[in-house]
């Protein structure tokens, strides 16, 4: 046999699907081991670390997501609270950025200004910046502006700070999708007497959809899963707190870690269900924004 | 006629040209984010710098004054004078440095693998991103209760295999035996460094991809014809296409991971020789309560990162396809 030969067989061949095998356990492992757990008793996984089978039984009556999901005053962890609340400020940062950032995108693509320059590069900039040299001063401003007291304004808070991080991302990915296409369309509906505004809405807008909802999605997804500014502003609120907040809490040594595992598994959910959906969309985000993770 | 008459009318009422309603436009619908980020990121950055010039506590907070301010440098004495200044910055640069190469290898490797179709790879190709998008505390408990020296399904296995049970996100040292030296090995570390390697090589794996599927075929098909091998082939003509890729992701990666500070706070809270700078600020607001020295140590962040984002783009950046 040749080089060739031997390399294909044993590299291109035998070691390529060990290495498919090998990475695809890796990555859904893992979650499958997250589901078993919060499957399983705790008493039993003590016993038999290794079982890899679920307890049919919790699997069926989903006891241990029923404890999670309580309300606190019933001996529960109180998750609906943080669902919700985790929906309301991901789906309002969601859509006031999009709202924002579509015609802001336009403008910095289509029209002329002075300072254009500025702000296109400012905001790339504004991406480079840690979060945690803002939290610092944002929670001194916050504390004093009183945005840390009752539940609606820390979530409002929370979402005008989510806001200062997803609207420069947003921009910038609509930025380099509505780069690609072609001025002529637009420029046919002026001639026609469209406004800006209507050419925006009428032609732009239509022709992006598929890049508005990869950025919506991402944008959603980086609420959703954001944990320091929440921990910086919600923590002494137990009532404000997102799900993140509320698995991290779970991890004591009070609470058994399969409820640990049955939160995780909750706050994962959503991700992977919009994530089956909507892949294309996602994909295409992850690499036009080159998103921050 | 009409057309004239209405160009002294808009003479005599001076009205706006196009491009100048083109500029008020966009000034108009790029109001909101400049605002956001003025008020919410620049104004917060400078008013950071003033507050790391500042003793305060946490519970003072509210006799703050930007009037009767009384500059110091104590903060910053403090903070890099603290003990274990030296093993902070060694440690946030390990895991940086490492957290980038690791990720990035792993998604070449992934993307290599995944270049050429094989039944299920729209599948494969999926799970792949899991790592990448479900949020990070789900991410780490999981990783955690793998590895817990309890009941970690890691742990069950390795002492089948005769191995001792090791708590990987607490011990600071395991001794390694090689070559009959033992060599004290930085266990949680590396188990934080893997983790990122895990967590983070979609990203990399996606770029990579594209790029592979971007190579034209004839190059391989010249080279095969030229009698090179497979992985002559992968060393002389795939690997040279990637540098462009691989600079902007070194670039991402090291940014984002010197910024981290979720998971090394969730996978160890910064115990066991695995505390990274962000990690300490959040130590300096909370744990001690001194919001001057927090804003001082991540003065002192950001101006690392950007010393070491310059000798980057002198020295190591490429821009363009030699």
């Amino acid at each position: 046999m040749s080089r060739e030969n031997i390399e294909q067989f044993w590299i291109g061949g035998v070691l390529r699907w060990i290495g498919i095998v090998l990475f695809f356990l890796a990555c859904a492992f893992p979650f499958y081991y997250m589901l078993l757990l919060s499957f399983r008793s705790i008493q039993s996984v003590l016993v038999e670390p290794a079982n890899l089978i679920p307890d049919w039984e919790l699997v069926r009556t989903l006891q241990t997501y029923k404890e999670v999901l309580k309300p606190v005053d019933q001996g529960g962890q109180g998750f609906v609270v943080f669902i919700r609340n985790s929906l309301g400020v991901s789906l309002v940062t969601t859509a006031i950025t999009l709202w924002v950032s579509i015609s802001a995108a336009y403008a910095a693509t289509r029209l002329d200004f002075r300072g254009k320059n500025l702000v296109n590069w400012g905001l790339l900039l504004v991406y480079m910046i840690p979060a945690i040299v803002l939290a610092i001063p944002l929670f001194v401003l916050y504390s004093k502006l009183g945005l840390r007291s009752d539940v609606p304004r820390r979530l409002l808070g929370l979402i005008v700070v989510y806001l200062s991080s997803t609207l420069p991302v947003a921009l910038y990915m609509l930025r380099s999708y509505f780069q690609t296409i072609p001025v002529e369309l637009e420029e046919a509906a002026l001639i026609d007497g469209c406004t800006r505004l209507e050419a925006l809405r009428k032609i732009v807008i239509p022709l992006s959809l598929p890049a508005i909802a990869s950025t919506g999605l991402y944008v959603f997804m980086i609420a959703w899963n954001e944990f320091l500014y929440a921990l910086l502003f919600l923590l002494e609120e137990r009532n404000a707190w997102t799900l993140p907040l509320g698995v991290k809490q779970l991890d004591t040594q009070e609470v058994p870690k399969t409820m640990l595992m049955a939160g995780s598994v909750i706050i994962t959910i959503p991700v992977i269900v919009l994530f089956t959906f909507f892949e294309r969309f996602i994909t295409g985000g992850l690499t036009a924004g080159g998103v921050k993770g | 006629m009409s057309l004239f008459s209405r160009g002294i009318n808009s003479s005599a009422t001076p009205r706006l040209t196009l491009a100048q309603q083109e500029e008020r436009l966009a000034y108009r619908l790029l109001a909101v984010p400049v605002t956001v980020v003025v008020l919410l990121v620049i104004l917060p950055l400078l008013w950071n710098i003033f507050l790391s010039f500042q003793e305060l506590r946490l519970i003072e907070l509210q006799k703050l004054s930007l009037w009767a301010a009384e500059f110091t440098t104590r903060n910053y004495e403090k903070v890099v004078g603290a003990r274990g200044f030296i093993t902070l910055l060694r440690t946030t640069l390990i895991y940086s440095l490492f957290g980038t190469i690791l990720p990035l290898l792993l998604g070449l490797t992934a993307a290599v693998l995944a270049r050429d179709a094989f039944p299920g790879r729209g599948v494969f190709r999926s799970i792949l991103l899991f790592p990448y998008i479900a949020p990070i505390v789900a991410t780490v408990f999981v990783w955690r209760m793998m590895f817990n020296a309890q009941f970690g399904i890691v742990n069950e296995w390795a002492s089948m295999l005769g191995y001792p049970r090791l708590s990987y996100f607490s011990q600071r040292y395991v001794d390694l035996h090689l070559f009959g030296t033992t060599l004290k090995w930085p266990l949680a570390l590396s188990m934080v460094i893997i983790f990122s390697g895990w967590r983070y090589f979609p990203f990399s794996f996606l770029f990579y991809l594209a790029r592979l599927q971007a190579l034209p075929e004839d190059l391989y098909e010249a080279a095969k014809v030229d009698g090179a091998t497979l992985t002559q082939r992968f060393w002389y003509i795939t690997l040279p296409q990637l540098r462009v890729v691989t600079a902007t992701l070194v670039l991402l990666r090291f940014i984002w991971t010197f910024n981290k500070f979720d998971d090394v706070f969730l996978l160890t809270g910064g115990a066991a020789g695995t505390e990274v700078i962000t990690v300490k600020i959040y130590d300096w607001l909370f744990g001690r309560a001194d919001v001057g020295a927090a804003a001082a140590l991540s003065i002192v962040l950001a101006i690392i990162l950007a010393v070491l984002l310059f000798i980057y783009f002198r020295y190591f950046f490429v821009e363009e396809e030699v």
